[in-house]
């Protein structure tokens, strides 16, 4: 018989880099132009701290970050649709920022980027949440997950020019070198890849929130495909206790590093019990035992899980062969390593040239016009796997099969109607004209009559 | 630095039906061609002049 993989909650927050251009005002900096990127915002909520009708959370982080966080989503494709919703909806609040700038005189360009570092070296990151069985003996179970975090950047990682000790390199991941923990509680100061703070944002007695820290934002839809669905695959082997105990790196941080400096993928992991593997040998073994237990488990698989488990197998293949030419229009490093090189061959630009740093940076600015990303996928050089018009429906609506449609529903009511409300994760309270607050510590429940009852008082 | 750093690139066949193809999630071509100069020039039209003063003037404090 056969059994549906486990449902699980996932959700993604990214954390974007604002900059501008001035025609005829000096550089506005980064405090100032947040301020007007949330302008319309604060206008409407009175915050810049706010959820979102499609259930997401928007807001402006520590270091003048625009933040947005998706609603929990337990489908792929609703994950996929609420992250490229949050680039819209950020993407449109740079567009309004100039609106405003040019209504005051203020010629110029926002650019907001997509990535997770600026030209100082600060990075920013682009978190996964995960809801996992509270029953696991978390910790020991966490190292077991480093061997496939360190080298998953073969695929999802968004690429990078590295200044080093030795010149510039070019390396898969953005946040491979920002990694300074493998596990910790701490997130700013010792960023780690797994942060274990105990959040669950849901009922804790049942539930743990895993928080991944190690990604990279991705522009590929691809990438972020495979970001979710492979860790969801992982996680699912990890609650069934079958990553072996023998799976263990020793020196994380070390691993990220090399990983993300070795193009081919070769480069070699060394595990506690003395053994290396090279980094695809690592993923190998992580889709083998997936594999194997979605037959020990006849877990069945939604589509996009399939798809996403066929272009793991592939990609690990093509990095086997030595031939990725499959997978360059798909993989964001890939992309961006073939736009760097062929500015580099025609233009006859050396590595450390700004040039080549501006094209880097722009391959993440979300703008229809400017961004090279953008770019690229409107002239179908690169594929998508979310229909437009799903994000676009995502930009409003939430996922329908999880508690962000309470939430999404709860917040459109209220904002047709004007009523004074206040929501978190958790929580939806009405104001006025008596204080009333429904706690919904189900993530995965999309119903509930109280919250039906709540709206229908509005 | 020179290019050495950077991978050689492997040359993919290029044709129109591998243009159409390129939609799906499977597209097994390059994303610079076909039309590299074309493409290129697309983007230095959009790009900001000064590079330089562009790119170092992009600092944005840690998050998290």
């Amino acid at each position: 018989m056969s059994l549906a993989l486990p449902r699980r909650i996932f959700g993604v927050e990214t954390e974007y880099g604002i900059t501008c251009s001035m025609e005829n005002h000096r550089r506005l900096t980064p405090d100032e132009l947040a301020r007007y990127l949330f302008s319309d915002i604060v206008d409407e909520y009175r915050s810049n701290n706010v959820f979102l009708p499609n259930g997401g959370r928007l807001y402006l982080d520590v270091g003048s970050h625009p933040e947005y966080a998706t609603a929990e989503c337990d489908q792929l494709g609703d994950v996929l649709a609420q992250e490229k919703a949050g680039d819209e909806i950020v993407s449109q609040m740079a567009r309004a920022a100039e609106a405003k700038l040019a209504s005051e005189g203020i010629d110029g360009r926002v650019f907001v980027f997509k990535n997770n570092t600026d030209s100082s070296g600060n990075s920013y990151g682009c978190h996964e949440n995960y809801l996992i069985n509270r029953k696991l003996d978390y910790l020991q179970h966490l190292d077991g997950l480093l061997p496939f975090l360190v080298t998953r950047q073969l695929f999802c990682g968004a690429g990078k020019l590295l200044i080093t000790s030795h010149g510039i390199v070019y390396v898969m991941s953005q946040r491979a070198d920002h990694m300074w923990d493998a596990v910790s509680s701490a997130t700013t100061r010792s960023r780690p890849m797994i942060n274990t703070r105990d959040e669950p944002h849901a009922n804790s007695d049942k539930y743990r929130r895993l928080h991944v820290i190690s990604g990279d934002s991705n522009m590929s839809e691809t990438a972020m495909l495979l970001k979710v669905a492979t860790m969801d695959l992982v996680l699912a082997v990890m609650e069934a206790g079958a990553i072996p105990a023998t799976l263990r790196v020793d020196n994380p941080m070390k691993a990220i590093r090399d990983v993300a400096r070795d193009l081919s993928g070769q480069a070699l992991v060394q595990l506690q019990d003395g053994r290396t593997l090279s980094a695809i040998e690592t993923q190998r073994i992580y889709f083998d035992l997936v594999c194997a237990n979605i037959g020990r488990f006849s877990w069945e698989l939604s589509d996009l899980h399939k798809q996403a488990l066929s272009l793991w197998g592939q990609i690990i293949e093509a990095f086997e062969d030595g031939d990725l030419s499959a997978f360059e229009s798909v993989l964001d490093w890939r992309i961006k390593l073939q736009l760097l090189k062929a500015f580099q061959d025609e233009q006859g630009l050396a590595l450390d040239s700004a040039k080549l740093a501006q094209v880097e940076l722009m391959y993440h600015e979300l703008s229809a016009d400017r961004g090279i990303y953008n770019l690229l996928l409107a002239q179908g050089r690169i594929g998508s796997v979310i229909a437009k018009s799903a994000i676009e429906t995502a930009i409003q609506t939430p996922p329908q099969t999880t508690r962000a449609k309470l939430r999404g529903d709860f917040l459109t009511a209220a904002k047709q109607t004007k009523t004074s409300i206040a929501t978190d994760w958790m929580h939806l309270k009405v104001n006025l004209p008596v204080e009333r607050s429904i706690s919904l510590p189900d993530p995965f429940s999309s119903s509930d009559e109280h919250v039906q009852d709540l709206i229908s008082q509005m | 630095m020179t290019e050495q750093n950077f991978e050689a690139a492997k040359s993919a066949p290029t044709n129109a039906e591998d243009a159409e193809n390129a939609a799906t999630t499977k597209a097994s071509k390059q994303v610079i061609v076909p039309d590299i100069s074309g493409l290129l020039d697309q983007i230095d039209a959009v790009l900001e002049k000064n590079s330089e003063e562009f790119v170092s003037g992009f600092v944005q404090k840690g998050g998290q």
